[in-house]
C-alpha cells in the first residue's frame, strides 16, 4: 500500500506505484483543480507541493505531478490547490493574482497559485526575482505575463517579515495557509513506512523527470523501487576540494549547496537555465547522465569538470570518467540494474575558471540546441590546463579532447580562438534536426567557444 | 471591474470540459491518426486492439450513420478517412474503451497498410501543381499596372511567414452522453456550439433539435477551436450515439498538436512604388496561404487577408490576390488575427525594403501613407473616424522617438557584441465577421421574481472577459449590481443560431443583443413602476437598484418592483435580436462596407540582441491604442499584454517544423516554445487614445481581442534592425519567425 496525506487527509492506495500523481489525484480522488497541460513537466499546469518530514519539521517544494509517479509520495505530504483554499477568504497569493487581473481564462491559473505558494512556503528571504523564477515553469497563454509579474512583486511586499526558519507556522498566521497544515508533522510522522511496498522491483525511477516523459507507459506498467531505497544517495559532501555528489541528489540541492555555489563561478545563474524549479526538486544528477542525452546540460558541465562517475551492481562498485561513459547515442558503460552512486571532481581552484554557455530557441526551461562548458587555468598568459566540452554537436555529450589538448601551452589571442576553432569543427558531428541545422550548430559552437573566452577573459578579445 | 471568473480560477474551482464529474459508465475514446502524411489506406487490422480487455468498440467512417462530412464552408473534410489519408494525423479510427488509458494503448495496436504518396509542404509548390482548396481572389483599387511609370522608386521583395500553434493549455475535447430517445446533450471545449451542434447533427443524420451543446468555459483557444473543436466533439457524439453511453475525449498533447490545423503559413512576393516625397503610389501583392488538406475557415481567412494587405495605409492604386493552397498539413485554421498578420506583415516588409532601397527612415514612409479620414480601403470602405494618424503622432510624442533612436544610436556606438533596435507597428484592424450574415445575435434574460437575473448568449468565455463585461452591459442598462447577474453556459437549447466567438466580435454581438434584451425589461419595468407611483414612464429610471422618479429616490426597491411585475403578470424574460446594421459586402464586385468599425493604434518595439550568442530580449512594448470608450480597462489592457506577448511570440521563437513528409516535428511543448515569464518583455506600456468611440461597438467600448497582436509585428522588424546595427552586409529578411538560429546565421552572413 502506498500512503502519504493529501491535503488534509490519508489515504492509503493500492494504485500502481507507477501511475502518474497528477491521475491519481484528478482521476481517482476527484480533484479537478490540478490540470493536465502537457504531461511532460513542460507547462506547469499540474504543479502541486510536496512536504517532506524533516526533524519534525516539513518542507515543502513544488513539483509536476505529470511526471511523479506515485510511489515516490508514499509518506509524503501532497498539497493541492484545493488544499490551500480557505473556508471564507483568498489567500494572500490568490488575492494578488486575482487582483492584479493575472488570470484570463484559469487554466493555468491553480499551477502558478501553487508554484507562487511553494515560493512562500521555502526557507529564503522572499525577493521578486526568485518570485519569478519560482513559477519560471508554468506557462500561460492569455496574459502575457505582466500581471502575474506584477502579482509576484505583491506576494514578495506582502512576505518580508516571513519568518524562514519557519515559514509554515508564519504562512497559516498569516492566512496564506489553512490551519490544518499545523496537524502535517505529527501526521507524518505517524506514516512509517511500516506499509510495505512491493520491493521486486523491475527499475528504479528516481525524479522520473525523463522517464515519465519518454516511457510513462512502461513505468505504469512495472513495479517501482520506492525512492525511499536511494535516499542515502540524496547527500552532497566535500572531502578537502573534491565533490562528491549522490547520484539521487537534485539539480535543487546544488543549488542549495553554498560551497558548490562559491566555488564555481556563476554556478546558481546556469543551474537555473536547467528544467525549472518543479522539476528541478525532482530531477536528480544521475538521471541527467544516465538518460545520455546529447545535449544534457548537467553532464556537460561535468564533463569540463572531470567528473568520476562511480556506480553500483550486485554490490560492485565501478567507477570511470564520465568522458569515458558514454559509446554512442544513448548508450553507455552501464548494465542493466547498474545504479550511479556518486559523481565526484575536483572544485576549480584559485587558478582555475569556469564558464558555461547554453543558446536554446527560449532561454529559460527550453532544451539547447549547442551547449558548452570550458575549465581553464591560464599562467603568465599561457594557457596551462584546459577542459572544453559541448553538447548537441555530437551523438553524446561530447568532451572536446582535441580542441582542448590544442589550447594547452598556447597564449589567449583572437587569433588562437580562431586556430581552436579550425580544430573543434574537425571534432564535432553535428546533424539538423528541430533544435538547428548543421550549419547553425557549428556556428554555434564557434561561438560559445568565443563566448567562454570574451567572457573569461574579456581584455584578450576586444 | 475584475474578471468575475477570476476568484473560481485562483481556488481552482473554475470548471473546464475535463472536470465535468463523469456520469457512470462513462467510456473513453481515443483517436488512430495517420502516421504518414499522404497516401492510400490500403488495408486496417484491428484484431489485436479488439483482443486488449476493455476496449469496447473501435469505429471507422463505415460506422457514421450519417454524412461524413465536418467541413463548414466547403465539404471537403471527412471526419474519419475513408481511402486516402492528407496529413499526418487525420484521423482514421476512434477506439472506445472503458479507460483513457486502455484506449489509447488500443490505438497503439492498430495496424494500418498505406502506399505512400509524396507530400506537399510548400504552398508555393502546391500552386505550381494546382493544387488550390478554392479559386483565388483578388482586391483592387486605382489601377497600379498604369501607376508604375509615375513611381521614382519600385522596390519587389518576397515574404515567408511562418505559423503559429495555438497552444492552448487546455487541449481540445468533448464530453457527449444520451438523454433518452435518440437525444444527445454534448460538452464541447469549442468556440462554435451551433457549429458543434451542426456538424454532429450532419454525421448522425439528425435533426439539430436532437443535440444539446453546451459550453462553460475554455482553457483558451485563440481560433483554434472555432471550427476545429467540431470534429472532435462529432467524435465523442458518434461514439456516444452508437453505443448509448456516455464518451468523453480529451486530446493528449501530442494529438492535439499534430492533428489540429495552426495559423497560416504564407509565402508572398510584393511590388511597391513611390513618389520622391515618399507616397506610396501603388502596391501590389501575391500572397499563397498554406491552407493544409481541407479548406476549414481558409475561405474566411484569405479574404481577411486581402482586407488587411494595405495595414493602416491609404495606398491609391492596389492589387492584392490571394492563393489557397492545398497542402498535406492539417487543415489551418483561425487564429487571433485571422490571416490580418500576414497580409500586414507582408506590406511592413515592403516598406521597410523601400525605406532600405531609398535609404531613408521606415517611420517616414509609414508616417506619410497613414490613413486619413474618408480614404478609400482596396476594398470599397471609407476610413471613418479614422485614428491612424492620430495614435502615430502620440506614440513618437509620448515616448519621445526621438532620444529613443538616440539612446540606441548611443548604446550601438558603445558596444561592439550587444546591440538594439526598435521598430513601429501602425494598426488599422477592422471589426465585424467578413460574413456579413454572422453578424447577429441574440439574448435570453431572464429576471427571477426575487430580482436575480439570468443571461444567456452566444459568447464563449475563453480568458478574454466577455462573461465580465455582458454582466457590466445587464448592470448598466438595468441599473443593479453585477453580483444580481449570473451569466449562464452557452447552449444551444437557450440561445439559437449562434455565431462562434471570434472576430473580436463576442462582446458587440453579445453584448448589443444583451443590451436590446435589457432595455426591452428595462421599459416595462419603468411602465409597472410607473403605475405604482402614478406617473409617467418617463420620469421613472432605475439607478443601484433603485427606483428614482424624476431622479429623486421613489421608496421602490429593484426587489420590489420586480416583483410588482411579476405579480401584475408582466413578462420578465426577453429575447433580444441584434444584426449588425450598415454593414454588407458584394463578392461579385469585392467591394462593400463590411466593417462596422475599425480599431487603429501605433506600438513601438525595442529589443537587445546578443551578437555573440544571437539571442535576444524585448525590451520595451510602448503602445497607443484606440479602445473607444473602454467599459472594462483591466480586461482590455490585460488583452493588449496577452496579444502583444503572443503575437512576439509569433514573429520570434514560435517555429513551427515539418519535414518534408509533411511530418511536425515541433510536436510538443518540449519542441514548441512560446514565450514565458522570463521571455516577457521587461515593459508594456499602452495609453489609451482618447476618443467618443464608437456607436456600433458595445456601450461605445471597441472591440479588442485581436488586433493587439499584430504589434508584435514590431519585434520581427527591431530585431532585424539590431542585426543590421552589428553586420553592415546585412540586407533586411522577411522571414518569420526570427528565432536565434535565423539570427545567428544573419549576424554573420557575408555580403550576398
Amino acid at each position: 500500500m502506498i500512503q502519504f496525506i493529501l491535503n488534509n487527509r490519508l489515504v492509503e492506495t493500492d494504485k500502481k506505484p507507477g501511475m502518474s500523481l497528477l491521475d491519481y489525484i484528478r482521476y481517482e480522488v476527484g480533484l479537478p483543480g490540478t490540470k493536465v497541460g502537457c504531461r511532460e513537466g513542460d507547462c506547469g499546469a499540474c504543479t502541486v507541493l510536496i512536504g517532506e518530514l524533516n526533524n519534525n519539521k516539513v518542507d515543502y517544494k513544488s513539483i509536476v505531478s505529470c511526471l511523479t509517479p506515485l510511489v515516490n509520495v508514499h509518506g509524503k505530504h501532497v498539497v493541492t490547490i484545493e488544499g490551500i483554499n480557505l473556508e471564507n477568504d483568498l489567500t494572500p497569493v490568490q488575492k494578488a493574482m486575482a487582483e492584479n487581473a493575472a488570470t484570463q481564462c484559469g487554466f493555468c491559473t491553480p499551477g502558478f497559485v501553487m508554484s507562487f505558494t511553494g515560493f512562500c512556503m521555502n526557507h529564503e528571504k522572499p525577493t521578486t526575482s526568485r518570485a519569478i523564477e519560482s513559477v519560471a515553469g508554468n506557462i500561460c497563454r492569455c496574459t502575457g505575463y505582466k500581471s502575474i509579474q506584477r502579482a509576484a512583486e505583491d506576494i514578495t511586499r506582502l512576505m518580508q517579515d516571513k519568518d524562514i526558519k519557519n515559514p509554515v507556522d508564519w504562512l497559516v498566521s498569516k492566512g496564506y495557509l489553512p490551519k490544518y497544515f499545523l496537524s502535517i508533522p505529527d501526521k507524518l510522522a505517524e506514516i512509517h513506512s511500516k506499509t510495505e511496498i512491493p520491493n521486486n522491483s523491475e527499475i528504479t525511477v528516481a525524479g522520473g523527470t525523463d522517464l515519465m516523459v519518454q516511457k510513462s507507459d512502461i513505468v505504469y506498467e512495472s513495479t517501482i523501487r520506492p525512492t525511499k531505497e536511494i535516499e542515502h544517495l540524496q547527500k552532497i559532501k566535500f572531502e578537502n576540494q573534491t565533490c562528491i555528489i549522490g547520484g539521487a541528489a537534485t539539480v535543487t540541492s546544488l543549488l542549495q549547496t553554498e560551497k558548490l555555489l562559491q566555488s564555481i563561478d556563476g554556478l546558481r545563474d546556469y543551474l537555473m537555465l536547467v528544467s525549472s524549479e518543479p522539476v528541478r526538486n525532482i530531477a536528480t544528477i544521475a538521471g541527467n547522465i544516465v538518460n545520455a542525452s546529447p545535449i544534457a546540460d548537467l553532464s556537460i558541465m561535468l564533463l569540463a569538470l572531470n567528473a568520476q562517475i562511480s556506480s553500483e551492481i550486485d554490490g560492485k562498485v565501478n567507477t570511470q570518467p564520465l568522458d569515458q561513459l558514454y559509446t554512442g547515442y544513448k548508450q553507455l558503460k552501464l548494465q542493466k540494474g547498474e545504479l550511479i552512486t556518486e559523481i565526484r571532481f575536483e572544485l576549480p581552484n584559485a587558478n582555475q575558471q569556469f564558464n558555461f554557455e547554453k543558446v536554446s530557441k527560449r532561454q529559460y526551461l527550453d532544451i539547447a540546441s549547442v551547449n558548452s562548458a570550458m575549465v581553464i587555468k591560464v599562467e603568465n598568459n599561457t594557457i596551462t590546463d584546459c577542459r572544453i566540452s559541448a553538447g548537441g554537436v555530437a551523438p553524446i555529450p561530447l568532451y572536446l579532447q582535441e580542441t582542448s589538448q590544442f589550447l594547452i601551452g598556447k597564449k589567449i589571442s583572437e587569433q588562437l580562438f580562431d586556430e581552436a576553432n579550425d580544430v573543434m569543427q574537425n571534432e564535432i558531428s553535428p546533424i539538423g534536426d528541430v533544435r538547428g541545422t548543421v550549419e547553425y550548430k557549428r556556428l554555434l559552437l564557434k561561438q560559445l567557444l568565443f563566448a567562454h573566452f570574451a567572457k573569461l577573459f574579456p581584455d584578450k578579445m576586444n | 471591474m475584475k474578471n468575475i471568473d477570476s476568484i473560481g480560477h485562483v481556488t481552482g474551482k473554475s470548471i473546464y470540459l475535463d472536470d465535468i464529474p463523469n456520469q457512470q459508465g462513462t467510456l473513453h475514446a481515443a483517436i488512430l491518426g495517420s502516421a504518414i502524411a499522404h497516401g492510400k489506406i490500403k488495408n486496417i487490422n484491428v484484431d489485436e486492439a479488439l483482443k486488449l480487455n476493455d476496449v469496447v468498440k473501435i469505429i471507422l467512417y463505415t460506422d457514421i450513420p450519417g454524412d461524413n462530412q465536418i467541413g463548414g464552408i466547403i465539404e471537403d473534410e471527412p471526419l474519419l478517412a475513408e481511402n486516402e489519408v492528407h496529413y499526418q494525423g487525420q484521423p482514421i479510427a476512434i477506439v472506445i474503451a472503458e479507460t483513457e488509458r486502455i484506449a489509447h494503448k488500443a490505438v497503439k495496436l492498430i495496424k494500418v497498410d498505406f502506399e505512400e504518396f509524396s507530400a506537399v509542404v510548400d504552398p508555393r509548390e502546391a500552386k505550381q501543381k494546382g493544387l488550390l482548396l478554392f479559386p483565388p481572389r483578388t482586391f483592387k483599387l486605382g489601377n497600379t499596372d498604369e501607376t508604375w511609370k509615375d513611381c521614382a522608386h519600385i522596390v519587389e521583395g518576397s515574404v515567408e511567414i511562418g505559423g503559429q500553434e495555438h497552444m492552448y493549455i487546455e487541449t481540445q475535447g468533448a464530453y457527449a452522453y444520451p438523454i433518452e430517445n435518440g437525444y444527445i446533450k454534448v460538452h464541447s471545449s469549442t468556440q462554435g456550439p451551433t457549429a458543434v451542434q451542426k456538424t454532429i447533427a450532419r454525421v448522425l443524420g439528425l435533426p439539430m433539435h436532437q443535440i444539446e451543446v453546451d459550453v462553460v468555459r475554455l482553457g483558451g483557444a485563440f481560433g483554434g477551436k472555432e471550427d476545429q473543436a467540431s470534429g472532435f466533439a462529432a467524435m465523442a457524439a458518434l461514439a456516444s450515439y452508437l453505443l448509448n453511453k456516455p464518451v468523453k475525449l480529451t486530446l493528449p498533447r501530442h494529438d492535439d498538436m499534430r492533428m489540429t490545423g495552426k495559423r497560416h503559413p504564407y509565402s508572398g512576393d510584393f511590388k511597391i512604388g513611390l513618389s520622391t516625397d515618399l507616397k506610396i503610389l501603388a502596391f501590389e501583392t501575391d500572397l499563397y496561404q498554406n491552407g493544409g488538406a481541407a479548406s476549414d475557415l481558409s475561405p474566411a481567412i484569405l479574404e481577411r487577408t486581402l482586407f488587411h494587405s494595405t495595414g493602416s495605409y491609404y495606398i491609391p492604386n492596389t492589387r492584392v490576390t490571394v492563393y489557397s493552397c492545398k497542402t498535406n498539413l492539417p487543415p489551418n485554421t483561425a487564429f487571433r488575427g485571422f490571416g490580418a498578420p500576414q497580409g500586414m506583415f507582408a506590406i511592413e516588409s515592403a516598406i521597410a525594403k523601400a525605406a532600405e532601397t531609398i535609404n531613408v527612415k521606415v517611420i517616414d514612409i509609414q508616417q506619410k501613407n497613414l490613413l486619413a479620414e474618408n480614404d478609400e480601403f482596396q476594398y470599397g470602405q471609407k476610413a471613418e473616424n479614422a485614428n491612424a494618424q492620430e495614435c502615430f503622432q502620440l506614440v513618437k510624442e509620448k515616448f519621445n522617438i526621438e532620444s529613443i533612436t538616440k539612446e540606441i544610436n548611443l548604446f550601438n556606438q558603445n558596444n561592439r557584441y550587444t546591440k538594439k533596435g526598435y521598430a513601429v507597428m501602425p494598426l488599422c484592424f477592422g471589426i465585424s465577421f467578413t460574413n456579413t450574415s454572422m453578424n447577429q445575435a441574440r439574448a435570453l434574460v431572464h429576471i427571477y421574481q426575487d430580482g436575480s437575473v439570468s443571461v444567456s448568449t452566444a459568447a464563449i468565455e475563453m480568458g478574454q472577459g466577455v462573461n465580465t463585461k455582458l454582466a457590466q452591459v445587464a448592470s448598466m442598462v438595468l441599473g443593479i449590481d453585477t453580483n444580481k447577474v449570473k451569466i449562464h453556459s452557452t447552449n444551444t437549447s437557450r440561445v439559437a443560431n449562434t455565431s462562434p466567438t471570434a472576430a473580436s466580435s463576442g462582446a458587440d454581438l453579445n453584448g448589443n443583443a444583451l443590451r436590446i434584451a435589457a432595455n426591452a425589461l428595462l421599459n416595462r419595468l419603468k411602465e409597472v413602476a410607473a403605475g405604482m407611483l402614478k406617473c409617467d414612464a418617463k420620469s421613472i429610471s432605475i439607478n443601484n437598484e433603485e427606483v428614482l422618479q424624476n431622479g429623486k429616490p421613489s421608496g421602490i426597491s429593484w426587489k420590489k418592483l420586480v416583483l410588482t411585475a411579476h405579480l401584475q403578470r408582466v413578462c420578465l424574460s426577453e429575447n433580444g435580436h441584434y444584426a449588425t446594421p450598415v454593414i454588407y459586402f458584394d463578392k461579385t464586385k469585392e467591394k462593400g462596407h463590411p466593417f462596422a468599425y475599425h480599431v487603429y493604434g501605433t506600438g513601438i518595439i525595442t529589443t537587445t540582441v546578443d551578437c555573440i550568442r544571437g539571442t535576444y530580449k524585448i525590451d520595451d512594448v510602448l503602445i497607443v491604442h484606440d479602445f473607444g470608450k473602454s467599459i472594462n480597462l483591466t480586461i482590455d489592457q490585460g488583452q493588449i499584454e496577452g496579444a502583444v506577448v503572443q503575437g512576439i511570440g509569433w514573429t520570434t521563437m514560435e517555429e513551427l517544423a515539418f519535414d518534408k513528409n509533411g511530418r511536425l516535428l515541433s510536436n510538443s511543448l518540449s519542441t514548441y516554445k512560446v514565450p514565458d515569464i522570463h521571455f516577457a518583455p521587461n515593459t508594456i506600456k499602452c495609453i489609451p487614445l482618447e476618443t467618443e468611440g464608437h456607436e456600433l461597438a458595445v456601450m461605445r467600448s471597441k472591440a479588442i481581442g485581436e488586433p493587439p497582436f499584430m504589434y508584435g509585428i514590431a519585434a520581427y522588424f527591431a530585431i532585424q534592425n539590431a542585426i543590421k546595427a552589428y553586420n553592415p552586409n546585412h540586407k533586411l529578411k522577411f522571414d518569420t519567425p526570427i528565432t536565434p538560429e535565423k539570427v545567428l546565421l544573419q549576424l554573420y552572413e557575408k555580403e550576398d
